[in-house]
């Protein structure tokens, strides 16, 4: 059963707040409790009182996984889901190729987990109400008033609409953002003419936890097929349905039924394998995003700000990655180390993220729904070459999956002044590593560490804490490192800048260009 | 940045062009699209360098 959030009377009307967030999806809840870890005061306003209907996100990818863990979730999520690093891919009856998603060892996080957005909700939920944000449920912002210092948000409850004012705004309230509309603001990209049927399903199956992907299976002719595990023995399976179909046809549960027993039988499971439906809904994908981000005093994150088709699911994981480079950048602002300047860094980093997410999955989604004879045809060339040549599989494009953004442009980052190794350039976020007991990535302070590699004695700024670290570890080898270098690391756990030689003013400066204070 | 060679290159160009007609002989246009989209991928993994490639994909859509 889904959980319902106790709804409290509102009892403070009028009140002026420093931190209003609209929307208690992944990502609003997400920045919610980064803020509040770092100590700010959030209120956040959900229009229901639960969790996601449907798994919608599932798989979420390392680079979440870690800012998850920087959030004190990681574990609780990593024991929940289902951790999976195979992917297949087939075409008709064949199987073209298997891949291994399995990075080196000594990482904390696996590449993926598989987890319903539902329970990774529930987990924020109640990570949320420990740290202390005021949660505020059946809350539905009806209109957004801005002004240079502040927004004016109405409010609709259970006990009539009421005010509050907003010093900073952070709408995350989904792709049809409510505060978006309000404020007029165009969202262009495109609609993908197709129609995909997405159903969890409950059974036990010995199955393995692997990405099964098939190009016009005998089950399915026509269209693809994605199936995934995910906890508690649910599965979630899609099938592509083209663009005539009736969506809501579609969606009746003995249809429904059909398809799935088409495919749950021989040879992929044993006859009469039994199954429940949890939850079926039908999709259009589009891609689109938000001219900017930043909004004078409104900041908006999520799939408010930009929309991917999931294929390579880098919708949840993109919109993460928006409130963990959001979160310490408005802690600063608010505490008075940085000037508001800081925040349009926002975008100069989040805008080319979200372009590489659209990219990406733009690619994906033009070979799974071919658009004329041409690309039918290149792809039908693809798939006949790539079960027996290995150059062709790598054409093969059933979804990229999600990577962490490198804000490789980035303004904040200090140019190295030296000749590295390829690798892990400033903008890059840190690579994990044992370290110690434990791992190098729970060692990184809250707001700026500098990595020290080999017995130098390091002398630091204030601000910045040190982090010593083995000149002949893996971390070394990671970083590239060597005796006597230093890395600086940002409160984000991206990298800012890294010297062979430096002393403390050096680092000081690297680190108050990242605060936009030079 | 290499060039596309667009001077003459080709060892043999009757034989190629031969051997390219006789893979099409028989074929019905929907197979002859698949057998020239075939080559183009093979042809393209071979040279390796997508500049090339987008360089002949320009050349060839003027
Ligand atoms: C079928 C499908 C599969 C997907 N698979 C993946 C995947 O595997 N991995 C991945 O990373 N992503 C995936 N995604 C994308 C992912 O679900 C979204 O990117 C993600 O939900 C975005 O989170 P969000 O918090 O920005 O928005 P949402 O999750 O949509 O949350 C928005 C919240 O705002 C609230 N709200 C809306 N309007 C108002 C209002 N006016 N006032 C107050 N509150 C309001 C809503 O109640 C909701 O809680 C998938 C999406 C779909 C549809």
């Amino acid at each position: 059963m889904p959980p319902h959030y106790p709804y409290r009377p509102p009892t403070d009307p009028g009140t002026r707040h420093p931190i209003i967030i609209v929307g208690g999806g992944m990502v609003g809840l997400t920045a919610a409790l980064d803020l509040a870890r770092r100590g700010q005061p959030v209120v956040l306003l959900d229009e229901d009182d639960t969790v996601s209907i449907g798994s919608r996100a599932i798989c979420h990818a390392k680079r979440s996984l870690e800012i998850f863990s920087r959030l004190g979730i990681g574990q609780a999520l990593l024991a929940k889901g289902v951790t999976w690093n195979t992917g297949r891919v087939f075409a008709g009856e064949k199987q073209l190729f298997a891949f291994d998603l399995l990075a080196e060892p000594g990482h904390e996080f696996p590449a993926f987990i598989n987890l319903q957005q539902y329970h990774l909700e529930e987990i924020l939920v109640e990570a949320c109400r420990k740290a202390g944000v005021d949660l505020r449920w059946k809350s539905r912002v009806t209109a957004v008033d801005p002004r240079a210092d502040g927004t004016t948000l109405t409010i609709e409850t259970p006990d009539g609409t009421y005010q509050l004012q907003a010093d900073w705004l952070l709408a995350a309230d989904g792709a049809r953002s409510a505060t978006r509309e309000a404020m007029n603001l165009p969202f262009v990209g495109k609609v993908f003419r197709d129609r995909f049927l997405i159903a969890d399903v409950t059974m036990r199956a010995a199955f393995p936890a692997e990405r099964w992907f098939w190009f016009n299976p005998p089950f399915h002719p026509g269209g693809s097929v994605l199936l995934h595990r995910q906890a508690d023995n649910v599965w979630r399976i899609d099938f592509q349905l083209g663009w005539d179909a009736d969506p809501e046809a579609e969606k009746a549960p003995e249809k429904v039924r059909a398809r799935v027993a088409a495919m749950l039988g021989p040879p992929i499971l044993p006859a009469n394998t039994e199954f429940e439906l949890d939850w079926v809904s039908v999709y259009t994908f589009r891609c689109r995003r938000l001219e900017k981000f930043r909004h004078g005093r409104i900041l908006f994150l999520g799939d408010a700000a930009h929309q991917v088709s999931p294929f390579g699911a880098r919708g949840g994981n993109g919109g993460i990655q928006d409130a963990d480079n959001l979160a310490w950048k408005l802690n600063a602002v608010l505490r008075g180390q940085a000037p508001e300047s800081l925040l349009d860094t926002y975008d100069a980093e989040r805008i080319p993220a979200a372009d590489e997410n659209i990219l990406a999955s733009t690619r994906s989604t033009d070979f799974i729904t071919p658009k004329n004879d041409a690309a039918h045809a290149y792809r039908a060339a693809i798939l006949a070459l790539a079960e027996h040549h290995e150059f062709a599989r790598p054409l093969v494009n059933s979804g990229r999956l999600s990577r962490p953004a490198a804000y490789t442009a980035s303004p904040l980052n200090t140019p190295d002044d030296a000749p590295w190794p390829p690798g892990l350039p400033p903008g890059a976020p840190a690579a994990d590593a044992p370290c110690g007991e434990g791992w190098l990535l729970h060692h990184l302070a809250p707001d700026f560490t500098a990595l020290v590699f080999g017995p130098t004695p390091a002398t630091m700024p204030p601000g910045v804490t040190a982090l010593h670290l083995p000149a002949n570890g893996l971390a070394a080898h990671r970083y590239g490192a060597q005796a006597g270098d230093v890395i600086l690391i940002r409160p984000d756990q991206h990298i800012a800048a890294r010297w062979h030689h430096c002393d403390p003013e050096t680092i000081d400066a690297a680190r108050r260009r990242c605060l936009c204070l030079t | 940045m290499p060039d596309l060679i667009t001077t003459a290159n080709l060892a043999d160009p009757d034989a190629v062009f031969e051997a390219l007609m006789n893979a099409h002989r028989d074929l019905a246009p929907e197979a002859s699209r698949q057998l020239d989209a075939k080559l183009v991928l093979l042809l393209a993994n071979h040279i390796g360098d997508p500049d090339i490639v987008k360089q002949a994909i320009a050349l060839a859509v003027e």
